[in-house]
Order: structure tokens, then sequence, then C-alpha cells
């Protein structure tokens, strides 16, 4: 019973906060580049008006597939709160991100598929890092529950630190960050236009922006899980990750996809592979 | 409530415009106006719009694809003429291939003036548009708005007007 309020809670509370740090985000990115910026509650504006929209569909397996993507998502929250493998939670969150791509693959427009073909580099990108991340946790507490992370005596920020570097890397290139937004943007990028979500119209594009909050609330969850011990500091090291891909994202301008693959396959994978050895050895 | 209003997400075509007006409109996202502080989002893709922004005086070749543009949006939507040339053709109007006004081929919710609108001028008609939109969410009648007051009508082209007098007294 405990367990099922938790889940519910999580439910509620992950696009929630994923939606208010995704405000927070505009909101600060607005202020570095001297503009006043929306309001922090306005993602949430965004979601009510697209579900107040005319729901239209280029066809019915686009729908199906966006509905996958939110579905995985939440499967992703519900095993992380419940403290279930982290394999698993890898695969459904591999797989949300699929749905999405088969979505985008869908229709026919070429905006769309470059954007999904974009994607799968991009997961071709940071899969490898997650990978890594989850085999480091195993190295380190034995086995691959989320649940013994937290029970762990010693946190993980300190016998995996090159992990954590690559994976706040593979943390970027989920949330769509410069230098690595290449599959779809929150600014005006003329050669893609809107990428992968070009098609997905109305309230089912609300379904996707639920989705991208959720995740944003996963992703700084596990950033959170690198020192369970004490929440309250990984709740700093989550915030401080979040103010740094900012800065990040206002720092570079985007960098083309390969440049991105050869980058991540060479730099935060020789780290978090050196990482691993060092955990073995 | 305010369900649709808080986001007006824009769409911006250029039909046939000289770029004043677009110029000015991109001055709107500057940092100086911002209209993000309102929530508007300048976006590339009909799909996604509340709002289409039209500059620039149709003419027979691009009223196609304007009208193509504003059917992909779903609704609730409403269409912002920017500058004169989209009330009754501005400069250009009486030559050969233009409409007269965008209000020919799409309707049109608010008309803004000027010869470049001003940025404040475009601010204030997206906020005009945007009661227009909240009114289309719930189903509301909207009206049709007048022309611009101050449109200067000109008088045809000297070849036109005595081609006509000849047909007059013929």
């Amino acid at each position: 019973m405990k367990e099922f309020i938790t889940v519910i809670a999580a439910l509620v509370a992950a696009p929630v906060l994923g939606g208010l740090l995704a405000g927070i985000d505009r909101k600060l990115t607005a202020r570095l580049q001297g503009r006043v910026g929306p309001p922090v509650l306005q993602p949430f504006y965004d979601v009510v008006k697209l579900l107040h929209k005319e729901p239209l569909a280029v066809n019915r397996v686009q729908v199906s597939y966006v509905f996958l993507h939110l579905a995985f998502m939440l499967i992703v929250i519900v095993l992380l709160v419940t403290g279930r493998d982290l394999l698993m939670v890898l695969f459904a969150h591999a797989f949300s991100t699929i749905a999405l791509i088969l979505a985008g693959m869908s229709v026919r427009s070429p905006y769309s598929r470059i954007g999904s073909q974009r994607k799968i580099m991009q997961m071709l990108a940071y899969e490898p890092i997650l990978v890594l991340l989850v085999v480091g946790v195993y190295l380190s507490t034995v086995n691959f529950l989320a649940a013994t992370v937290v029970t762990t005596p010693r946190p993980l920020l300190l016998t995996m630190p090159l992990v954590f570097l690559a994976f706040l890397m593979a943390v970027a290139i989920k949330l769509e960050k410069s230098p690595f937004d290449v599959a779809s943007s929150h600014h005006a990028h003329q050669e893609l236009v809107k990428g992968i979500t070009i098609e997905i119209a109305g309230p089912y594009l609300a379904l996707v922006e639920i989705t991208r909050f959720c995740e944003q609330a996963a992703l700084f969850a596990v950033i959170a899980m690198f020192w369970a011990q004490n929440l309250f500091v990984g709740a700093l090291l989550a915030i401080a990750a979040f103010v740094a891909l900012i800065l990040v994202d206002n720092c570079f301008a985007r960098l083309t996809t390969f440049w991105m693959v050869r980058y991540m396959w060479t730099v935060p994978m020789l780290m978090a592979l050196s990482n691993i050895i060092w955990l073995y050895a | 409530m305010n369900l649709v209003s808080n986001s007006p997400w824009i769409v911006h075509y250029n039909c046939n415009s000289c770029n004043g007006c677009d110029i000015e409109f991109v001055a709107c996202l500057s940092p100086l106006y911002d209209v993000e502080r309102f929530g508007a989002l300048h976006v590339g893709n009909p799909k996604h719009a509340d709002m289409l922004v039209v500059t620039g005086s149709v003419n027979h070749r691009n009223a196609r694809v304007l009208r193509n543009v504003y059917e992909q949006m779903p609704s609730p939507k409403v269409v912002l003429a920017m500058g004169v040339c989209t009330s009754s053709g501005g400069v250009f109007a009486g030559c050969y291939n233009i409409l007269g006004g965008i209000d020919t081929v799409i309707p049109v919710d608010v008309f803004v003036p000027g010869c470049p609108p001003r940025p404040e001028a475009m601010i204030d008609g997206v906020v005009k548009a945007l009661a227009v939109l909240e009114d289309k969410r719930r189903g509301a009648e909207t009206a049709t708005p007048a022309k611009p007051a101050l449109t200067f009508f000109p008088p045809a082209p000297p070849a036109q007007e005595a081609a006509r007098q000849e047909a007059a007294h013929a």
C-alpha cells in the first residue's frame, strides 16, 4: 500500500517538477540573453493550451507511438521510485525514445525524417555512457537495483566521478542542449524547423511535452542518486548540474551530428571506461 | 480563464512582402521588445502555431500557399495582418498581380496598420488577437474587423482611367 502511494505521488510529482525545471530553464536562458523572459509557469500554460487545441494527426500509427512514448517514460519513473533494476530502467527509457523516433518516421515530412535520423545518432552517442553508468553502479554496489544505491555507504560520486561527468554530457544530449541539440530544438533553427515533432500537433504535442517534463525529472533524479545517502547534497548536486547545463547551452553553438558522435565516443567514453577499469581493479 | 491566450505560438508567412514588416516583426523577438515575456514563441511550423502573422500584399501565385499554411493550423487559430499591404495592397495596390488584401484569401482577425508598423503596434496587435483567440476557444462568434481607417486606396493608373473613360463615352 505504501509503495502504491509512493508510485502515484511520483507520477504526479515528476511532470510538475520537470515542468518547473523547464520554466526556470527558459527564464534563466532569457536572463542570460538580456531578455525578461516568460513566466516560470510558462511550460504549463503551453501544455494547457495544446490540450485545448484541435486534435490533428497525420495517421493513427503516429498517435499510438506518441502514447507509447509517454507510457514508457512513466514506467521509467515507476521503476526508479520503487528501486527496481537499473538495466530495466535503461531499456524502458530507450524504448520511450525509440517510440518517439518511430512517431517521427511514420510521416512523410522530410524534416521529421531528418530529425528522427538525428535522434538515432543521438541514441548511438549517449546509450554507451548510460550502459557504463549502470555497469559502474553494479561494480560499486554489487547489484543492479536502484534501491541499493541509497543504502550503500559510499556515495556514487566518490566512486565514479568520471562516469558522473560523462553522464552529464549524456543528459545534455537528452535535454537537447547546445552543442548537442541536433534532432529538435526550442530555438528557431532554420534547417530543421522543429525536427522530430514537426508533424505532431495539438494534444499529441502536449503528450510529448509532458514526456519531456517526466524525462527531465527522471534524469535529474538520477543525478541526485550520485549522492543518495544525503538527499540534500544530492539535490544540490542536481541543481548545480542544471545550472551548468543551461550555461553550456548558452555558451555553445550547435555542432554537427557526426561531431557529436565522434566526441561522445572518445572523450566521455574514455572517461567512463577508465573509471570502470579503476573500479574493477 | 485564459486557457489558450497565455502561450501564443506564432507562425510568420511573408506573402510577397518588401521585408520591411518582417524586419520590424523580428525586432519584436529581440531583447528590446521580447514578446516571449507574454509566452509568445516564433515557431516555423503551422501545425504548432496558434497565430498566423502575414506580411505583404498577396498575389495570385502565393494565395494558394497562404491558404495552405492557414488550413494546416489546428483551431482555435487567429490571423494577424501586419502592415498596410495586407489590408489593401499598400503601394502595390492596383498592380496587375495584386489581389488587394489578404482578407480576399483567408479570414483576418486583426489588422495592424503602418508601413511598416512599429514593433509596439505589432505587439498591441498580438495582444488584441489573443482576446479573439480566447473567444474562438469558447466557440463565440468573432467579428470581422474593419480595415484600417487610414488605408489609402490610390486612384486607378492613368492608362486604365483613360480606357474606362473611353469605354464610358463609347
